[in-house]
């Protein structure tokens, strides 16, 4: 077990240092970040000068040395339009974050394993129709328009919540079902099929055989074993959460990390960016972690490699 | 949208289920047609998709109104059967009084041209990349490649093209390029792990012991046999596109205006949402009907790729 979680840290290091090399370079491409920081006015002096302050003038791989050696001690730099330092704004945003994309998980999770097991169970009835065709509509539904179709149903032409902001759980209600919903239609769908594959099996054939009652069955017998792939699913989900949670955010004005982010990249405050992609970056890689604990805790028969 | 690997990785013995076809003469363009309209997913998501390219090709011809046409004294205009509307205007005005059926229209250009061709980008660099790493695994260029499919997988495609943008800026070019140098991870996990199985068998060998280059190997031997593959994942990045596009240009960092985008029209409509929900509701709509036709189209030929897949599908 401890190997296997000091192999799986290991593994983050060379994930981490591509992303940061890659960053580096493209930010390294858009040149003078000067131009941004001071006015219009500034002096061919000042701007030298700020040039030689922030060490635009060294050579690429020393400048390239000096950011990896910052990094490490997590410094990403200031940020120039809150005059701050950039990963301690993205932290102070990252607790709106999670939160939001807590709920919306747990929301996906609460609607879909029960639909998906329904469906399964009732297959190819009326019932099972309507919730195969509400999954494959979730995938395609784009989430932003989603979102914007909630507000003007639930808070324009029906006032239950409220248009934008955050605050009250209220508030929470309709990001988190517009964020949610992608990952609901992609665990339905797979909690149906791998029920399917499972109401299948000889075991289950043999627990109806010996009397037991429908829902014991089906529960204790079979969802169980449905569990695993949709665990994986899950973690695939993740990077989209995080995804999609910067447009979430943008629509509903939610504060995060996403909508700082995305404020950022419009004014080219790459300092943010930068920690912004790196905490998500860890925060995915860290998710993906549990996920994987998970299934082997739940699949005893995974062994820790 | 993510790539469905389980469904993809059970074609990998298609090929060897083909071969066993030949004997029988069958045309496989007749299979082709006569399982498309076997399939009502199919023909639907075809249908869905050729209406679209129809109305995207046709836009000049059929759009009633120049879509960036402004005209002050029409604003807010509501579609045809609303009360006040014009059969002049049948999706209604927005706020600057240009027509929205026109610009649903000309949106679906930018939108096609842009997913299309992102993923003929991603396709061309994940595939080469694919079959390279695949047929010379494990040694170091293969590493650092799938090292590099790693990183990419812990970080959401529209952060790292949210940074591209950030730095380049935006425009059609590179919002093309940065759709396919970003989602070019799925077809190279895939290929390459298909090529890993098809350099195994035996008319490779029998190529590599005759001393067919490598080059020509790649090219003449394992290319055909994994088109279907790529095909089926095209389709699905495809679909991912158009929303990736749509995102982008809802958050004013894809297709800027005077260009027409379905999602910038989204976000056009955002702050006129109370009094005029049809500049929003439209554009959504098609996004949607888009990417279902790609998805039913994704579904169909992943079925008629590999025929083992149906009956797990159901």
């Amino acid at each position: 077990m401890r190997q296997y979680i000091v192999k799986y840290l290991l593994q983050v290091i060379p994930v981490m240092f591509i992303i940061s090399s890659v960053i580096f370079v493209l930010i390294y491409m858009t040149g003078d970040p000067v131009a941004l920081m001071l006015s219009e006015s500034a002096t061919p002096q000042q701007i030298a000068e700020l040039r030689e302050a922030l060490g635009l003038n060294e050579p690429f791989y020393v400048q390239y040395g000096k950011y990896m050696l910052n990094l490490l001690q997590g410094d990403f730099g200031k940020s120039y339009v809150f005059q701050q330092d950039a990963l301690s704004l993205v932290l102070e945003r990252l607790p709106l974050t999670l939160e939001l994309g807590a709920v919306s998980v747990i929301l996906a999770i609460v609607l879909s394993i029960p639909l998906g097991i329904y469906s399964a169970v009732k297959k190819n009835t009326f019932a099972d129709l309507i919730i195969t065709g509400i999954s494959v509509l979730g995938k395609a539904v784009p989430n932003f328009w989603l979102g914007i179709m909630l507000i003007l149903v639930l808070s324009i032409m029906f006032p239950i919540f409220p248009v934008s902001g955050h605050g009250s759980w209220l508030h929470l209600i309709l990001p988190a079902i517009t964020l949610g919903t992608n990952a609901m239609a992609e665990i339905t769908r797979l909690v149906r099929s791998s029920m399917l594959e499972v109401l299948n099996q000889d075991y289950i054939r043999t627990a109806k055989s010996k009397g037991l009652s429908a829902i014991i069955v089906v529960f204790r017998h079979g969802f169980r074993n449905c569990l695993i792939p949709v665990i994986t699913v899950m973690a695939m989900q993740i990077s989209g959460i995080v995804g999609g949670a910067i447009i979430t955010e943008t629509i509903f004005a939610w504060p995060g990390m996403g909508q700082l982010l995305v404020r950022s990249v419009n004014v080219r405050d790459m300092a943010v960016v930068q920690a912004a992609v790196f905490v998500s970056a860890i925060a995915i890689i860290l998710m993906n972690f549990l996920a994987d604990i998970a299934y082997r805790f739940i699949d005893p028969r995974i062994k820790y490699e | 949208m993510s790539v469905d690997i389980q469904h993809v990785k059970n074609m990998k013995d298609q090929s060897a289920l083909n071969s066993f076809e030949v004997g029988k003469r069958i045309n496989p363009y007749a299979r082709f047609v006569r399982l498309l309209f076997q399939s009502k997913t199919g023909t639907t998501g075809l249908v869905i998709f050729v209406v679209i390219v129809l109305a995207a090709i046709l836009a000049p011809a059929i759009a009633p109104h120049d879509p960036t046409l402004m005209n002050a004294r029409n604003t807010l205009a509501p579609p045809a059967w609303l009360e006040g509307g014009t059969s002049d205007h049948l999706l209604g005005t927005d706020n600057l009084g240009r027509d929205v059926f026109s610009r649903i229209l000309y949106g679906a250009r930018v939108t096609l041209v842009v997913s299309l061709l992102s993923v003929i980008v991603a396709g061309v660099i994940g595939i080469a990349l694919g079959v390279v790493c695949g047929y010379y695994g494990g040694r170091w260029f293969d590493s650092i490649i799938m090292r590099i499919v790693d990183a990419k997988m812990a970080i959401p495609g529209i952060l790292l093209m949210l940074v591209i943008i950030g730095v380049f800026g935006s425009s059609i070019p590179t919002l093309v390029f940065v759709l396919g140098f970003t989602e070019w991870t799925a077809f190279t996990r895939l290929v390459r792990s298909e090529v890993l199985s098809i350099k195994q068998r035996d008319y490779v060998r029998a190529a590599r012991s005759i001393g067919t280059r490598d080059r020509t190997i790649m090219w003449k031997h394992i290319l055909p046999n994994i088109v279907s593959i790529c095909i089926v994942i095209s389709t699905l990045t495809l679909g991912g596109n158009i929303i990736l596009e749509a995102s982008l240009s809802y958050l004013g960092l894809g297709i800027q205006p005077p260009d027409v985008s379905w999602g910038y029209m989204l976000n056009e409509g955002r702050d006129h949402l109370a009094t005029s929900w049809w500049i929003s509701t439209f554009p959504g709509i098609a996004i949607t009907l888009t990417v279902l036709g790609v998805i039913f189209m994704g579904d169909w030929l992943r079925d008629v790729f590999d025929p083992r897949s149906q009956g797990r599908r159901s």
